[in-house]
């Protein structure tokens, strides 16, 4: 396979592989994200959901096949590199600093984009865009929280806090893995309509990993099933929700 | 943050240590060590920072000493240009050591460290003829300043330089920590998974902070030598590197000036208690670290903070 013609996707795979020992996590995948859409991820656990979205951010290697953002090839590139083209990312238990506040979290989540030279003397607060941060915080309805340690923040607002570190970044591509998970159900739809807001305010595109079918439903424009490290179902969240072989090995009953 | 009060708080120790030095000249060597060392403890609290323990960082101070004393054999060099030049040898190895440490966390980090610090440790006892072996390497008394000085005049010069050395180094540790990297370099500490995933390599902004560690160890290492007039492997066996990190938490890590406090307690714990409790001193260390770690964990100036910050005890 030549990486010289790149696919036409934000985000595309080409034969992506991965076993761990004998279990299969990623079964030469070909998949292709366009610009603008909303996809959910959906799968029991282990079925290797988490495992492509390390592939394609670039923190487990694949033992084979290639992954491609923005037209470029990416295989094998570190974590670093593939932020840096932009893609964010957040985890299904949020990477934040926890003994920074939550200003100072997004802060220097910024800083790595435009910083204003002098990265050994001036303070970190006159460094960067100090506009777009408190923007972002705004948008991600942490305002209120900024001077407190992410390290206190309820799981809602750590999830948010998260997604905001990323999102500052002004990335193309938003991966976000289980961004509802360890929230209450009352919160989870809350939690959601803020992530959507934001990501449709800035205009970014998103993957979601998400076991709440209600949320697939509301938010995205696209759905895609896994089992056993295989995409088995990819379409209209209406029409692979419908699908019996999702019906029976993803959703139960 | 009260900064004026800090500020005010440097000021008066700053005068209080030239005041009384200059009244009581017997202080002068205690004061000068104290200083030293303290400078050597501020680049093992820049790597605290990191939430990194390093348990040989005396090599670099070693290193500085032996680069100081060959020097001032040799070439007779100008105590500010050994200063300088031993500070350099220290930051050049810095970066060449640093290389393979940033690599490592935790424990691993921390014995790295000491072998390192052992490999040279062994080296200069070993050739001897380089190195003055055991003995070490005597210097003699370098002018200052292109001023040649009797011993008093030399010291006071040597004091009052490495007083303004050691603000100057606070200070400028103090804004590395509120800067981009100063702050990157916390942040390891707490998550490298997030910082690599915000763009950012964890590996060269620890690296930044590893090699102003070893400067910072270098710098005290040149003053030390320059006080004593002598340097031997002792500088850099492993037992010094534990002594640093020891007044790093007695002082406090959270602060440049916690260093200071931390060194000045020490010097003057260990001299009264080598005088009152000769072949015990080590004991009465001790119960001072014990007593620290239980009643103030966060070191003497984490004691001292809540009040420069005009708050009460929080409970």
């Amino acid at each position: 396979m030549s990486s010289s013609s790149a696919p036409q996707g934000l985000l595309s795979t080409r034969g992506l592989s991965l076993k761990f020992g004998g279990v299969v996590a990623a079964d030469a995948i070909d998949f292709d994200l366009m610009p603008g859409e909303r996809l959910a991820v959906v799968g029991q656990n282990g079925a290797g959901k988490t495992t492509f979205i390390n592939i394609c951010t670039g923190y487990l290697q694949a033992d084979g096949g290639q992954v491609f953002f923005d037209g470029a090839e990416v295989t094998g590139q570190s974590p670093r590199a593939i932020t840096r083209r932009g893609v964010g990312r957040s985890f299904q238990l949020p990477q934040v600093f926890t003994e920074h506040t939550v200003r100072e979290c997004l802060l220097l989540a910024a800083s790595s984009v435009h910083r204003r030279g002098g990265g050994f003397w001036r303070p970190l607060a006159q460094a960067v865009d100090a506009d777009e941060v408190d923007a972002t915080l705004e948008l991600l309805q942490l305002h209120t929280r900024a001077h407190d340690l992410a390290g206190a923040l309820p799981e809602g607002q750590r999830k948010l806090l998260d997604v905001a570190m990323a999102l500052v970044l002004k990335p193309k591509l938003m991966i976000m893995d289980e961004p509802t998970s360890g929230v209450s159900t009352d919160e989870k739809h809350g939690l959601m309509a803020v992530l959507m807001k934001a990501l449709d305010e800035r205009q970014v595109t998103s993957i979601f990993v998400e076991h709440d079918i209600d949320i697939v439903r509301r938010y995205a424009t696209r759905l895609a099933a896994w089992i056993a490290g295989r995409i088995a179902a990819d379409g209209a969240p209406d029409e692979v929700l419908r699908d019996p072989v999702v019906i029976k090995n993803v959703i139960g009953e | 943050m009260a900064s004026l009060r800090l500020q005010a708080l440097v000021a008066v120790l700053v005068a209080a240590v030239l005041g009384l030095t200059l009244s009581l000249p017997w202080l002068k060597t205690p004061v000068l060590l104290a200083l030293s060392n303290g400078l050597a403890v501020l680049g093992v609290i820049v790597l605290i920072r990191a939430g990194q323990v390093s348990f040989g960082h005396a090599m670099f101070a070693c290193l500085a000493g032996y680069t100081v004393a060959a020097l001032g054999r040799g070439w007779h060099l100008d105590a500010l240009l050994l200063i300088a030049l031993g500070t350099a040898g220290a930051a050049l190895a810095g970066a060449v050591i640093g290389v393979f440490m940033v690599r490592y966390r935790g424990i691993f980090f921390g014995m790295l460290n000491l072998a390192f610090s052992m490999v040279l440790f062994s080296v200069l006892g070993k050739f001897g003829g380089v190195t003055g072996g055991t003995d070490g390497l005597r210097f003699d008394r370098p002018g200052f300043g292109f001023v040649v000085m009797e011993r008093e005049g030399f010291e006071t010069a040597l004091l009052v330089l490495a007083l303004a050395l050691a603000v100057l180094a606070g200070w400028a540790v103090q804004r590395y920590f509120a800067s981009v990297n100063g702050q990157a370099l916390a942040a390891i500490k707490t998550n490298e998974t997030r910082l690599e995933y915000l763009g950012i390599s964890a590996k060269r902004v620890f690296w930044g902070g590893y090699v102003l560690s070893a400067t910072l160890c270098g710098l005290g290492g040149s003053l030390f030598a320059l006080t004593q007039g002598l340097v031997t492997p002792d500088m850099g066996y492993w037992v010094r590197s534990g002594e640093v990190v020891f007044i790093a938490i007695l002082g406090g890590a959270g602060h440049a000036l916690g260093a200071f406090i931390g060194a000045f307690v020490f010097e003057f714990v260990k001299l009264y208690a080598a005088a009152l409790l000769t072949g015990a001193w080590q004991m009465a260390l001790g119960l001072v670290l014990i007593v620290m770690v239980f009643v103030a964990p966060t070191g003497i100036f984490g004691l001292m903070e809540r009040r420069l910050r005009g708050q009460g005890v929080r409970a």
